[in-house]
């Protein structure tokens, strides 16, 4: 390859620039380019040539344009480390302002905001769960989602079956995700880094085929419906009112969107105690002996810390926020199937995760808000002639390139200190381990 | 002296290599040990074994403590050989928490009384439990170690960035909050400026006579002779697994294998130092 070091930076910049647009063009000519209408017996497929050309064209001269910001200035990172330094000074204001407005959402929000803000508190929550399995103890868990389906099921199981409420089903759900937790991580947890996330992986599609299959119990593909409502304190919330209902008891009129605020305030305050225990974890014993186990396994070993047990109780830990938010999940659809439950679930999660920052609460609820909030909010918008939110996982997947180009550690790394003696000083992340498994 | 380990005839294999061959030796409570010899001789492998990083292939590793309960070190599972016999190590390349402060790895280090079992330390989570006394007597505990070493004013610098002297002796520091009664030293003065590593043999003797911390022996591993010759009680002399001396520093710096051991070697700082006398 000594051709290409002696060819001029700009012509090396062009040539990657047209490399680039090559592998655009095989991704978008077929994923934009053709598409399947329903013709009048079957699909059509069509072939749309301008989407794909403007697609290749933005690869091309944004590469361009990446090449040129390299040579222009060679030595690019400390835009990035001033931009995290901000970043993380920002943070003791942006998450009060972020709280004051979630709380107050329900008062200058309609119906759909509130169904979003429900979408986006439910990912948060998973994102945090998930958060202190692969922020705080380094373990790649590329099968959160089986918690997820596990927390629902048994509330839908446990509601549907014996009659119990959802506040009752909601530590039942819990703690079933947490005994999943340990059952999957007594045999998995001694492997590392790639075979951990492979097996957890594996985990979660067992879990869903399991689902799929168990019709007798789980209804397999047809899921379960009918599953309640939460109450506050043993007023509901239906639509037409009628006696014991919350509209009957405070005597307004019926609405639905009571319901919705009261679901959005239900998932505000689950992800709220999910943020409440990580953060009062990482400052306890458990937690910091988590995140010495991401930094070196060999060591605390020789500390005398029982590995095996913290990687479980991190991994449980983790898995009952799961249930949680699972449990949510399922009481607000009232209806769940295998379907929700699919890998891309997990994937989600943890990019999320990773997006944020791993092991940083705001930075997950800030990926959480972005990816979830923001891709809704493409639905409607149509660039010629293509809604945008159909496209949302390739953007999803172009915004995780870009954030780890620029920021490897995610939006908001580094670290706060779990103890000091004298105010407590951001760690960089340049020092901080991600953990190997 | 009484015996605090005793090592028998301990052989470690690693497919067709024999990398400690039917080795025998003795620490004494309350002395300083050195192990010494060329590289590659077997002796970070005989810490393995002693910590329970490596299961010995045969052979008895004995620890007693002062109360008299024993030990089989070559039974229990890894991380009770700190927790319960309390053996503490270091390693030859340092491993400390980078992204943690120094106060941070000592804390760490005492997760064991902080959190005696997983309930407990959920309960704390609610503020149950009696924590806090146990969390301040912690701290109190980090704070002498962080005086001891010199590094008090940098307690809450994270561990990756102190310079390399520092990080050697937070290490040890490390290692002595466990509360061990065997500290195992591998190459504590490599890299270090003979300042710093006439401090560290300071250090050393302090932990040895209890003057800080609970008093405790220590097994050390160490190519600077300088540092062997001046705080070591006895040194075991070890080549390509085997024991070839083992004695007083004065004993062992005249015997003959010692020194065509290390001439043999052909490094010629330890040569010169072996063969001074
Ligand atoms: N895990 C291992 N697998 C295979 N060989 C090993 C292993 N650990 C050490 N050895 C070998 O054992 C011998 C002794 O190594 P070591 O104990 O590190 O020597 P020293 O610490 O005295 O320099 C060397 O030949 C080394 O290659
Ligand atoms: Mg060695």
């Amino acid at each position: 390859m000594s051709g290409t070091a002696l060819r001029s930076p700009a012509a090396r910049a062009l040539r990657d620039a047209f490399l680039s647009a090559l592998v655009a063009l095989g991704i978008f000519g077929v994923m934009v380019g053709l598409r399947t209408d329903p013709g009048a017996r079957s699909l059509v497929l069509s072939w749309h040539p301008v989407p794909v050309a403007v697609a290749v064209a933005i690869v091309f001269f944004g590469r361009l344009a990446l090449s040129g910001w390299r040579i222009a200035r060679p030595a690019g990172t400390a835009a990035p480390r001033r931009l995290a330094e901000g970043m993380t000074h920002a943070g003791r204001y942006v998450a009060p302002v972020f709280l004051i407005l979630a709380l107050t959402l329900p008062l200058y929000a309609g119906r759909y905001y509130l169904d979003l803000g429900i979408l986006v508190l439910t990912y948060v929550m998973l994102g945090w769960g998930l958060n202190i399995v692969v922020g705080l103890a380094g373990l790649l868990d590329l099968g959160y989602v089986a918690f997820y389906a596990v927390g629902a099921y048994t509330f839908a199981i446990a509601a549907t079956t014996f009659g119990l409420g959802f506040w009752t089903c909601l530590p039942l759900a819990g703690l079933f995700a947490a005994i999943f937790g340990v059952l999957l991580g007594f045999p998995v947890l001694r492997l590392r880094g790639d075979y951990l996330a492979i097996v957890t992986l594996a985990f979660g599609e067992i879990v869903r085929v399991v689902i799929l299959n168990w019709v007798s119990l789980t209804g397999g593909p047809n899921g379960i419906s009918g599953i309640p409502r939460p109450t506050l304190f043993g007023l509901t919330f239906l639509a037409d009112g009628g006696p014991g209902s919350f509209a009957d008891y405070f005597g307004i009129e019926p609405n639905i969107t009571q319901r919705v605020i009261f679901l959005f305030y239900v998932i505000l305050a689950m992800a709220l105690l999910t943020n409440w225990v990580s953060l009062r974890l990482r400052r306890l014993p458990l937690g910091r002996a988590w995140e010495a186990l991401r930094e070196d396994e060999v060591a605390c070993r020789s500390l005398g810390i029982n590995v095996t047990v913290t990687k479980l109780t991190a991994f449980s830990i983790g898995a009952t926020f799961g249930g949680f938010a699972g449990a949510f999940f399922a009481t607000r659809q009232a209806f769940i199937s295998p379907e929700s439950f699919t890998f891309i679930e997990s994937a989600i999660v943890l990019a999320i995760v990773v997006l944020g920052g791993l092991g940083s609460q705001l930075g997950v609820a800030l990926a959480a808000l972005v990816m979830i909030g923001g891709s809704e909010m493409l639905r409607g918008i149509i660039i010629l002639g293509v809604d945008l939110v159909e496209y949302r996982m390739l953007l999803f997947g172009i915004a995780l390139v870009v954030v780890m180009v620029l920021r490897p550690r995610g939006l908001v790394s580094g670290r706060t200190p779990s103890v000091s003696l004298g105010r407590p000083r951001e760690i960089s992340a340049e020092l901080v381990a991600e953990g190997r498994g | 002296m009484a015996d605090i380990l005793s090592v028998e005839s301990l052989t470690m294999r690693f497919g067709g290599l024999l990398a400690v061959d039917s080795l025998s030796f003795a620490v004494r409570a309350g002395e300083i040990t050195a192990v010494i010899g060329p590289n590659g001789a077997g002796k970070t492998t005989v810490f393995n074994c002693i910590t329970g990083f490596y299961r010995p292939t045969s052979g008895r590793l004995a620890l007693t403590h002062a109360g008299g309960d024993g030990f089989e070190l070559q039974t229990i599972p890894g991380h009770n050989i700190a927790r319960r016999a309390r053996v503490a190590r270091t390693f030859q390349n340092i491993r400390l928490f980078a992204g943690m402060t120094a106060l941070e790895n000592l804390m760490v280090a005492q997760h064991n009384r902080l959190m005696p079992n997983v309930a407990s330390g959920l309960l704390a989570v609610f503020g149950l439990g009696g924590y806090r006394p146990i969390q301040h007597a912690a701290i109190e505990k980090a704070k002498l170690w962080l005086d001891a070493i010199g590094l008090m004013a940098r307690a809450d610098d994270p561990a990756g960035a102190l310079p390399y002297g520092a990080q050697r002796r937070l290490e040890i520091a490390r290692a002595m909050c466990i509360d061990p009664v065997l500290l195992c030293l591998d190459e504590p003065a490599a890299g270090l400026n003979p300042r710093e590593s006439e401090e560290l043999s300071d250090l050393l003797l302090r932990i040895r006579g209890g003057q800080v911390g609970g008093g405790c022996s220590i097994l050390l591993i160490e190519h600077d002779m300088g540092v062997v010759m001046r705080i070591s009680d006895h040194v075991v002399v070890l080549d390509h697994g085997e024991k070839i001396s083992d004695g007083t520093p004065a004993e062992v710096r005249n015997d003959p294998h010692v020194i065509a051991a290390y001439l043999g070697e052909g490094d010629e700082d330890e040569g010169h130092e072996a063969s001074a006398a």
